[in-house]
C-alpha cells in the first residue's frame, strides 16, 4: 500500500514545477528578463488586491453594540507620549489627594515613603510626610508592640488591617490595593480618570442595590465605591484650582508615577539604545555589503527546461 | 587620496594608532550618546521634571 502511493506521488513530487519556472527565470536571469506584459499583469494584480484589502479594512468600522461595558475614551497622558516623562507638579499633588482622600479607604502596600523623595518630595518634605503617620513597630524589650512616628524606609500605612475588615467597612466590597491598580485595569489610566469622574443619576429604569452607585464605566454599572472626588474637596498647596477633573488628572498621574516609577529611566534608555543601535546598523549594512561582494559579482546562468523532464 | 584615505593612513594603518583610535572613538560616542540623549529627554520634557520643579521645595 505505502509503496503504491509512493509510486503514484513520489513522481509528480519530484517534478519540476512547470508553471512556476518562467518566473524563477525572470528573477534570477539577465537573459530572459521580465517581459512589459507580465510585468504589467502581475503589478496590476497586487494593486488590485492591496486595494481591496485597504478598502475592505477602511469601511470595517462597525460599532459593536453588543458591549455592555463603557469603554473610556482615551486622555493624552504626558507620559504616555514616545518620549515623555512624568509631570511631576501632578504627581505631587496626586499624592495630596491619594493622602487626603483615597486613603481613607484604599491602601498602597507597596509604597514607601523613601520612593517619594527624588520623585515628588525632597528628602526633608518626605521625612515630614513620614512623620504625620503613626506606624506600628515592635515587639520592644517586654514582647510588645508600639507605635512610632514614620521613617523614610516605612510603607504607606494601610487604612484597614485585613481584608475583611476592610470590607465590613465598605458594605462588603473590597476597596483594592492602589499601588499596581493603573496596570490592574483595562484602560489603565483613562479608566481611572473616567471611573473617577463619571458618577452620576442612573437611567430610568435601573434599580441599584443599597449602597451601590452608579458609574457607567464600572463593569455592570453598581459600583460600591461612593463618589470621592468632588471639586475643592481639598485646597492644593500650590494653589492650583481643585476642581474635580484637576484632582482627578493628579491622582491618576500619582498612581501611574506608583505602579510605574522606572519609565522615565525605562525611556531614556531607550534613546540611548536607538542611537547606538542606529550607528550599529550602518555598520552591520556595509560589513553585508562587504561580505555579499564576491557573492553578487558571481555571473550565474540559468537554462531551464524546454520540456517536461 | 580622498577622506577614507587620510583616514586609513594616518589612524588605521598601524595596530597601534587603530587601537587607541577604537580606544577613544568608543568613549567619545558613548559620551555622546549619553549627553546628547539626556539633552533631548530635558529639552523634550522640561518644566515636568522634578529637576526642573525641585527649586521651589528646597531651602
Ligand atoms: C469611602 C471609601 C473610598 C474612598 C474614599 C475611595 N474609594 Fe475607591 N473604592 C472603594 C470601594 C469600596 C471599592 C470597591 C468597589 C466595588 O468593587 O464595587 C473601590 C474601588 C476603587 C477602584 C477599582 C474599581 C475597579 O475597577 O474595580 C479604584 C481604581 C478606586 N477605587 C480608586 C479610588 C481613588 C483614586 C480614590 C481617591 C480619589 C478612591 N478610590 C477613594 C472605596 C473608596
Amino acid at each position: 500500500m505505502a509503496a503504491a502511493v509512493g509510486r503514484i506521488s513520489a513522481s509528480r513530487l519530484l517534478k519540476t514545477n512547470s508553471s512556476l519556472a518562467p518566473f524563477q527565470v525572470c528573477s534570477l536571469s539577465t537573459a530572459h528578463s521580465w517581459t512589459r506584459g507580465r510585468k504589467l499583469l502581475w503589478t496590476s494584480i497586487g494593486v488590485v488586491a492591496g486595494g481591496a484589502g485597504a478598502l475592505f479594512l477602511a469601511l470595517e468600522t462597525s460599532v459593536k453594540a453588543t458591549d455592555i461595558e463603557l469603554h473610556p475614551p482615551k486622555l493624552p497622558w504626558d507620559h504616555k507620549k514616545i518620549l515623555g516623562g512624568y509631570d511631576h507638579r501632578s504627581v505631587r499633588r496626586g499624592w495630596e489627594v491619594y493622602k487626603n482622600v483615597c486613603a481613607a479607604c484604599h491602601s498602597m502596600r507597596y509604597l514607601c515613603y523613601r520612593d517619594l523623595v527624588g520623585a515628588t518630595h525632597t528628602e526633608a518634605e518626605a521625612k515630614a510626610e513620614a512623620e504625620e503617620q503613626m506606624i506600628e513597630d515592635g515587639p520592644n524589650d517586654v514582647g510588645e508592640m508600639f507605635k512610632r512616628p514614620g521613617k523614610l524606609s516605612d510603607h504607606v500605612p494601610s487604612p484597614y488591617p485585613n481584608e475583611e475588615a476592610a470590607r465590613a467597612a465598605n458594605g462588603g466590597a473590597y476597596p483594592p490595593d492602589l499601588s499596581y491598580i493603573i496596570p490592574a485595569r483595562h484602560g489603565g489610566e483613562d479608566y481611572v480618570f473616567h471611573l473617577l469622574t463619571g458618577y452620576h443619576e442612573p437611567p430610568a429604569g435601573v434599580a441599584l442595590r443599597e449602597g451601590l452607585h452608579y458609574n457607567p464605566y464600572f463593569v455592570g454599572g453598581a459600583i460600591g465605591m461612593a463618589q470621592a472626588l468632588y471639586s475643592e474637596i481639598i485646597e492644593y498647596e500650590d494653589g492650583t484650582p481643585a476642581t474635580q477633573s484637576q484632582l482627578a488628572k493628579d491622582v491618576t498621574n500619582f498612581l501611574a508615577w506608583a505602579a510605574f516609577p522606572e519609565l522615565e529611566e525605562r525611556k531614556q534608555v531607550g534613546i540611548k539604545s536607538i542611537a547606538l543601535l542606529s550607528i550599529l546598523l550602518f555598520a552591520t549594512l556595509y560589513l553585508k555589503r562587504f561580505r555579499f561582494s564576491v557573492m553578487k559579482t558571481r555571473k550565474i546562468q540559468y537554462n531551464p527546461p524546454k520540456k517536461d523532464v | 587620496m580622498g577622506l577614507a584615505g587620510t583616514i586609513y593612513q594616518t589612524l588605521f594603518r598601524r595596530s597601534s594608532t587603530a587601537a587607541i583610535t577604537i580606544v577613544i572613538g568608543a568613549y567619545a560616542t558613548e559620551r555622546i550618546i549619553d549627553e546628547g540623549s539626556t539633552l533631548l529627554w530635558k529639552n523634550y520634557n522640561k518644566g515636568k521634571l522634578w529637576d526642573d520643579i525641585k527649586h521651589k521645595y528646597e531651602k
